[in-house]
């Protein structure tokens, strides 16, 4: 496998708790326990960028790659503010995202850099960087989750983050930023009290982590649809962390998978889980769409008829 | 008794700013949108006849799922970057809280059954829909603002949820003015039909460029239009959940479900400012005078 662009990947939630509160309740700090055990893999990697996908940066206009060499700014979480502020400084692979922007063209997409001061990187990407790359040891880059897009577009969109790390030759660590279940509990609790929202929601939970544990990321990829109308608050169209992290990381179940840690964010779903390329296999047993090079854009049958 | 002086629904689209060039925006453009901006500099005018002691503004760019959240700090200043167009919108705000009206506005919500929350983190940047509507409506902040977060009920529920929230907010809010003694203009910020493109023009400000996103969205907006200047809010409240699904309305945040509760649901004609397409979305200025000596026919 040293021909892999991508080392691994991991699965890590958005929620600030595991950066600001880690002592809230025994699941924050296993979800931190589990970042700093990430960060120590990393670490000890030979990668040269670790590569981030962000479901908390919304676009729209296209897909949005931050390029700023070393964003600098002090968040703070829209609901969690009463946490704290997240200060950070981070160091970005420009020459990586503009390629990435080229190969994203190349592609079909409508993508786009940007490079502002001030530009508010989102919790999930400011929480990940922080805890996995907090000396800024490996420079990163973020890429944003359109609001419109669907599966094709996302699935083009990683192949488009592959594309370049082979044409730089660059060593991957992803970082995929999502929660499992992701609806919250409507109001205040104490950490103490936090628990998954729901007993459907745990359940999908645990199905879900089973077939990260067995390394089935094409076949959580093919169930995103599932996953989307169980488990999700609809504030998208669609889940699209598995399709990008599968495009981006290869679209099959030839991986190791570890869960490292999992419990509820006010209600959500947090997961910490790594997936490393290997040779075994489970076989692929989800099937329900097929695969795509390149985004033609949105197919309007009131516009174009019958498909040629 | 405190009294709400005037409710403005005060689409926000960061291209209306980068449009008007004012110094504390970083980009620079050509002009463009000036049906919007106009329409906005006339209702400005009038903002400067009218007596108020603030301006209430509830915006959708501040998404909040656990309960409604109220600025809690007297001052705040900083740069607003809009995540979505920051090649237009780099705005460095320095704008002052009503904490006395915002504190009393969260606790007749809290006394309503609204779950709340005051923001009392001082590197909180406020957001751009925020700024965006407060300087086209006041250039010269003179005026202390309350901003009042967007509660997601719509995505974790429906839009009917969202109405029961929005208006049951919209109600507290009244009751905390009329006992402020305060002058307060309420500010829903938001568009109307809300699909976008998801390319942007080389220009941005390319005119020849703008359209609405497609036909129906403009039908549904103008409908709405209709029923403004018929002074039939309760029906455009009763037809809130079947217009923002299907034209992704911003109404989904609650705003003007919200304005038109405090307000009571006016049977009189809006002041129409202007409608025009923002990258795809609809977006009209409308204002309700509930002084009828100094309503207008504007449009």
């Amino acid at each position: 496998m040293s021909d892999e662009p991508v080392l691994f990947g991991f699965y890590v939630p958005p929620h600030p708790q595991p950066l600001l509160s880690p002592d809230g309740n025994d699941g924050y700090a296993q979800l931190r326990a589990a970042f700093d055990t990430a960060r120590q893999r990393i670490e000890e990697s030979d990668a040269d960028i670790i590569l981030v996908y962000s479901t908390t940066w919304p676009s729209i206009v296209g897909h949005q790659i931050q390029a700023h060499p070393e964003p600098e700014w002090t968040h703070v979480d829209d609901d969690f503010h009463f946490l704290g502020s997240m200060p950070y400084k981070f160091r970005m692979d420009v020459d990586f995202a503009n390629g990435y922007k080229a190969a994203a063209d190349a592609r079909g997409l409508h993508a786009r850099t940007v490079a502002y001061h001030g530009f508010p990187i989102d919790t999930g990407s400011v929480v990940a960087l922080s805890l996995l790359n907090p000396d800024n040891r490996l420079p990163a880059c973020i890429v944003s989750s359109n609001i419109y897009s669907n599966r094709a577009e996302t699935l083009v969109l990683g192949k488009a983050a592959r594309d370049t790390l082979v044409a730089q030759g660059k060593k991957a660590i992803v970082v995929v930023v999502s929660s499992l279940s992701n609806r919250m509990f409507t109001e205040h609790i104490e950490p103490s009290e936090d628990r998954i929202h729901s007993a459907k929601d745990e359940e999908w939970n645990q199905k879900i982590l089973e077939f990260f544990a067995d390394g089935r990321l094409e076949d959580i990829s093919q169930l995103s649809r599932d996953i989307h109308g169980q488990m999700r608050v609809n504030k998208v169209v669609t889940y699209k962390p598995a399709w990008w992290m599968a495009a981006t990381m290869g679209q099959h179940n030839n991986y190791d998978g570890e869960v490292m840690a999992y419990a509820a964010l006010h209600g959500a779903g947090g997961a910490v889980i790594q997936l490393t390329p290997t040779a075994g296999s489970i076989g692929d047993k989800e099937f329900d769409e097929d695969d795509v090079e390149y985004y033609r854009g949105d197919r309007n049958v009131l516009d174009k008829g019958m498909l040629e | 008794m405190g009294e709400i002086v005037m409710g403005c629904l005060a689409p926000h689209p960061p291209h209306l700013v980068y449009a008007d060039n004012p110094e504390q925006n970083e980009p620079v453009s050509e002009g463009g949108w000036e049906t919007l901006r106009w329409g906005y500099q006339r209702l400005a005018r009038k903002l400067k006849d009218v007596d108020y002691d603030a301006i209430v503004i509830f915006t959708p760019h501040w998404q909040t799922y656990i309960g409604t959240h109220f600025l809690g700090l007297p001052n705040f200043k900083s740069k607003s970057v809009d995540p979505i167009f920051p090649n237009l919108f780099r705005y460095n705000y320095d704008l002052t809280v009503d904490v006395e009206l915002a504190t009393a506005m969260r606790d007749a919500a809290a006394d309503a059954g609204i779950v709340t929350k005051m923001m009392e983190n001082p590197d909180f940047r406020v957001d751009y829909g925020t700024i965006t509507s407060c300087h086209l409506l006041n250039p010269d902040w003179d005026k202390p603002i309350v901003t009042i977060s967007s509660n997601r009920n719509r995505h974790y529920y429906s839009v009917e949820v969202m109405n029961e929230q929005a208006t049951a907010l919209g109600k507290a809010c009244l009751k905390a003015i009329e006992e402020s003694d305060k002058k307060v203009i309420l500010v829903a910020s938001h568009s109307l039909s809300h699909r976008h493109f998801v390319e942007e023009a080389p220009l941005p400000e390319d005119m020849s460029r703008e359209h609405i996103y497609n036909h129906s969205q403009y039908v549904w907006d103008m409908k709405i239009v209709e029923l403004m200047r018929d002074g039939k809010m309760q029906e455009v409240i009763d037809l809130m959940p079947e217009f923002t699904e299907q034209t992704m309305a911003e109404t989904e945040g609650g705003g003007l479900t919200w304005l038109m509760a405090a307000m009571g649901y006016p049977d009189y004609s809006a002041e129409i400012y202007g409608y025009q397409s923002v990258i795809g979305t609809g977006n009209v200025i409308a204002a309700w005078d509930p002084n009828e000596s100094t309503r207008e026919l504007v449009l």
